[in-house]
């Protein structure tokens, strides 16, 4: 099909809000409105800079984060507008877990605007913020000082107009609502009115004094806000990427044709060589794809799976349904080669991670001792809405839509597939229906823009539901080891062996863990990260975790948390095991061996487990048949105990009756927010430890859809379930996404196997991998 | 290509679609009614879930042919601007979180409340767990259908 002629060449349209080049703590003006950003530092600058120190005990992942963004961390965009609306633009993905209504709040906080007339909108990828992944729960705590500062600026520019608009001193002037008022001569105008005033004043953003907590109205308050985008929802009116139409954005392509692809049975299985492709039937274009195994932006970075056959519906309204029909046409006709893991079973790396297991350190003489294995399947991200893209790729440029979490990263991997500057590469992030990090990749974007560039059109690619599971990533099995020693009723030591299929953290986590000027290796990186990310806060004598990994040709990635999902999940399984070997109460038990801890965890783990201990009392013996189970973690400045009740009457089929959560995040900001999250990941707790993982049979994944990926469902769920807030208890917010899942998924187990006499130790449980 | 005249969300259209194409294709390629999400296409994540006549139905799996009641998806609920309970129930309880189940959910919801005004858990549990929510958000979506049937009850 012959190129289309192409109006766009490099030097593409730039947007108005484009800084190029440096111009220090000064204030960005566009047209006649207030916009509103910070220190502008070019890529090339920020790399300059020192980057931060190593990781510690006490050093996680978010503070490597919030380091790694402070050459940048003003960098960021708010307008407010004539319409008096404030409007900023956040630096990463909400995918639903509600960090662009937390923002809002934040933002019309520290402003003192209406939270109504504050909108957040997800920027797109801005190559002159190098960090902006979405992940390790950091968003909160990377844009807390950031964005306040910026809103505190702001507020500062539209008070120091009004002054100037009615020569009153600026200390005379209140502002509330979005109002600004002086209240000696009745004046008063709205942040709209007085936008272009304060656009005019030439302030630098800098550190102000920020609004004092005592002060908060709007964060941290007893109700919380609803999501901004709540009625969008409900009215079918939210706009994924897949549902985007022309019109909908200034650059969406007038015609976009629908575009699926044809997989191989295998994981990374190839189309024969001997096999050439027939005549597409009318309307339809066949486009082999065969990107290399190993990407070239970075050593070893990987492009799992775009291999196939793109089948793209190129006829005036041309439908999925077309391409779906003609993809199901092609495929008993293709001939493929099996993939580099046809030889291999779940069972078999199984096995392989059990002997990759580093021998535990010997009991000593005298010293009583509990040990226990636990495994962990691969399991699928499976987000709601599966992979898709829009791409619209031209002779030398290219505008993309889809909704990563590192999307400098992902720009970086398109130009590196389609030979198109990284510069020319224009990437929306639209809302997504999920990630829990699945989106940290983006193999669905990239196989967009080869499509459209070999097609010559613009195309909207959507992966199949079955695409999605078996050629998607997987949180890696992992094999664990765990044995702890004692004499005398005192704990002497615990030691945690992980042996883990290589977690693929390529999408760059790497530069928030390096030490200045160095470039880790990836098992350098993984290592760093293990170490940034796990700690016991139980005073357990000699503590050792490490981990121990191995690659293998199954796509992973981090799934809600990069390894505390599984290694905290196994100490916490382990931890019930040793109050029962102990006689002792586990949540005493728990307590007990908190009180000496020198662990900086250990006094928020205590007060939440506290809580927890009172609920239980207070829901009294469980009904014959249930049982309860507690578990706690915590991990980025914040804490969280479970307690569930799990109703095993029929162990082949249980269910949650009842749960229970006290969570500790520091300063709150949006109660109803965090309500949803620790509801919510109690469900994808019980999904993944009770009923649903993935299996590798010769090459290829077992699962196809949510038919036999047995997703948790209304009558799995608890039938009440409180989430307990805890005022604040710091002046910063902890994190919050990912912290529920470590000990929600315990919590389920130490119920389960109260209920049934059991000690279950291959997951998931009514479906163990192998 | 045979030519289906139809009524979605109170409104006439006009097809022109292959007999075997699924309703979902038709609303959100033909007719651009992209409330209906597609979550699997093979009838078993719910997202897609829309009613024919009062029965929630799949539109992944429902051919064209196969139509011949009014069509209503989540985009119909609203009218004139105002939002069905149901709809102000699900706001009310901040149900969503990242929202793509939740068109599905409450088509689901919904044929439930009409068919059984005063759904216990039980008859909950029993309907909606036809569809799946990859977030979680299934305590909400308890609560919110509790409260929007006893509004569309008439408030007790
Ligand atoms: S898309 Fe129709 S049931 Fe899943
Ligand atoms: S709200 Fe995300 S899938 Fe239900």
């Amino acid at each position: 099909m012959a190129r289309r002629l192409d109006p766009i060449e490099p030097g593409h349209q730039r947007g108005a809000f484009e800084p190029t080049r440096r111009e220090f703590l000064q204030v960005l003006i566009a047209g006649s409105t207030l916009m509103i950003g910070g220190v502008f530092l070019t890529r090339e600058e920020a790399a300059a800079l020192p980057g931060p120190g190593n990781t510690s005990d006490q050093s996680d992942i978010g503070d490597s984060l919030v380091a790694v963004e402070t050459p940048y961390k003003y960098m960021l965009k708010l307008e407010v507008t004539p319409h008096n609306r404030v409007v900023f633009q956040l630096p990463r993905q909400d995918k639903g877990q509600g960090i662009a209504t937390a923002l809002a709040m934040m933002i019309a906080e520290e402003m003192d605007a209406d939270y109504d007339r504050v909108d957040v909108q997800l920027s797109d990828r801005d190559s002159n913020r190098p960090t902006t992944i979405t992940g390790g729960s950091s968003t909160i705590r990377t844009m807390w000082e950031p964005a306040r500062t910026v809103a505190a600026n702001a507020r500062l520019r539209l008070v120091t107009a009004a002054a100037a608009r009615w020569s009153v001193p600026p200390n005379q002037i209140t502002v509330k609502k979005s109002l600004v008022m002086h209240a000696a001569t009745g004046r008063a105008a709205n942040f709209g009115e007085l936008s272009a005033e304060a656009a005019a004043l030439a302030i630098p953003v800098t550190p102000l004094p920020l609004k004092d907590p005592s002060q908060y109205t709007i964060i941290g308050s007893a109700d919380g806000k609803g999501r901004k985008n709540a009625r969008d929802i409900v009215t079918g009116k939210q706009k994924y990427t897949l549902d985007l139409r022309p019109g909908d954005a200034p650059d969406y392509p007038a015609n976009a044709k629908p575009a699926v692809v044809l997989r191989p049975p295998d994981i990374k299985g190839r189309v024969s060589e001997s096999w050439s492709l027939p005549a597409p039937p009318p309307g339809i274009v066949y486009v082999k794809i065969n990107l290399p195994d190993r990407g070239p932006v970075e050593t070893g970075s990987t492009f799992p799976q775009p291999t196939g056959i793109a089948v793209v519906a190129v006829a005036d309204n041309a439908s999925f349904h077309h391409a779906l029909a003609a993809r199901n046409a092609l495929e008993p006709l293709v001939d493929w080669e099996p993939g580099p893991m046809a030889a291999m079973s779940g069972e078999g790396i199984r096995t392989t991670l059990v002997s990759l297991t580093p021998a535990l350190t010997p009991v000593a003489s005298g010293l009583s001792s509990l040990d226990a294995t636990f495994d962990f399947p691969y399991v699928a991200h499976a987000p709601l809405e599966v992979m898709d893209a829009v791409a619209d790729v031209r002779a030398s440029s290219a505008t993309i839509w889809y909704p990563s979490q590192t999307p400098n990263y992902q720009v970086g991997q398109i130009a590196a597939a389609t030979g198109i500057p990284d510069a020319n590469i224009t990437l929306h992030i639209p809302f997504a229906g999920g990630a829990f990090g699945r989106r940290l990749f983006g193999e669905a974007a990239i196989e967009a823009a080869l499509i459209s560039q070999q097609v010559g059109l613009p195309i909207k690619l959507m992966w199949t539901r079955n695409d999605d599971m078996r050629h998607g990533r997987f949180r890696p099995m992992t094999h664990h080891a765990i044995r702890a020693t004692w004499s005398n009723g005192t704990i002497q030591s615990w030691e945690h062996q992980v042996a883990a299929a290589e977690m693929d953290l390529r999408h760059g986590y790497g530069d928030a863990l390096s030490p200045p000027g160095i470039a880790l290796s990836h098992p350098e990186i993984e290592q760093a990260a293990f170490n940034a990310t796990v700690s016991v806060p139980y005073e357990f004598g000699a503590t050792q975790q490490r981990i121990t990994n191995m690659r293998f040709e199954v796509p992973t990635g981090s799934w809600r948390s990069i390894y505390s999902g599984f290694t905290m999940t196994a100490n916490e399984i382990f931890v019930d095991r040793l109050a029962q070997a102990f006689g002792a109460d586990d949540i005493q038990f728990r307590l007990d061996h908190l009180a000496n801890s020198t662990s900086a965890s250990a006094p928020r783990a205590i007060r939440v487990l506290e809580k927890v201990r009172d609920k239980r009392a207070a829901w009294g013996a469980a009904p014959a048949g249930h049982a309860y189970g507690v578990a706690v973690h915590a991990e980025y400045r914040s804490a969280v105990a479970y307690l569930v009740e799990i109703d095993a009457v029929d162990p082949a089929n249980p269910r949650l009756a009842r749960a229970y959560a006290a969570v500790d995040v520091g300063l709150p900001i949006n109660r109803k927010g965090l309500e949803a999250q620790f509801q919510g990941v109690l469900i994808d707790a019980f999904s993944v430890m009770i009923r649903a993982g993935n299996h590798l049979d010769a090459g290829h994944i077992v699962e196809g859809s949510f038919s036999d990926f047995h997703w948790a469902r209304m009558n799995h769920s608890p039938r009440s379930f409180e989430v307990f807030i805890f005022d604040a208890t710091s002046d910063t917010p902890g994190g919050a996404g990912e912290l529920g899942l470590p000990p929600g998924s315990a919590a389920c187990i130490n119920a389960y196997a109260r209920a049934t006499g059991t000690q279950p130790s291959r997951f998931p449980v009514l479906d163990p991998t192998s | 290509m045979p030519v289906y005249n139809l009524t979605v969300n109170g409104q006439p259209r006009t097809v022109d679609a292959p007999a075997d194409m699924p309703l979902l294709w038709v609303l959100r390629d033909l007719l651009d009614v992209t409330g209906p999400k597609y979550g699997c296409g093979v009838g078993v994540c719910g997202a897609c879930t829309s009613h024919l006549g009062d029965s929630a139905v799949r539109p992944c799996i429902t051919p064209i042919s196969a139509v011949s009641e009014p069509v209503t998806t989540i985009d119909g609920l609203e009218q004139n601007g105002d939002l069905h309970p149901i709809q102000q129930a699900w706001i009310d309880l901040d149900v969503a979180s990242c929202g793509y189940c939740q068109p599905g959910q409450i088509m689901t919801a919904l044929a439930l409340i009409v068919a059984n005004p005063n759904p216990t858990d039980d008859d909950i549990d029993i309907a909606m767990s036809q569809n799946v929510c990859r977030c979680g958000t299934y305590a909400k979506i308890r609560a919110a259908i509790k409260e929007a049937a006893r509004v569309m009850r008439g408030g007790h």
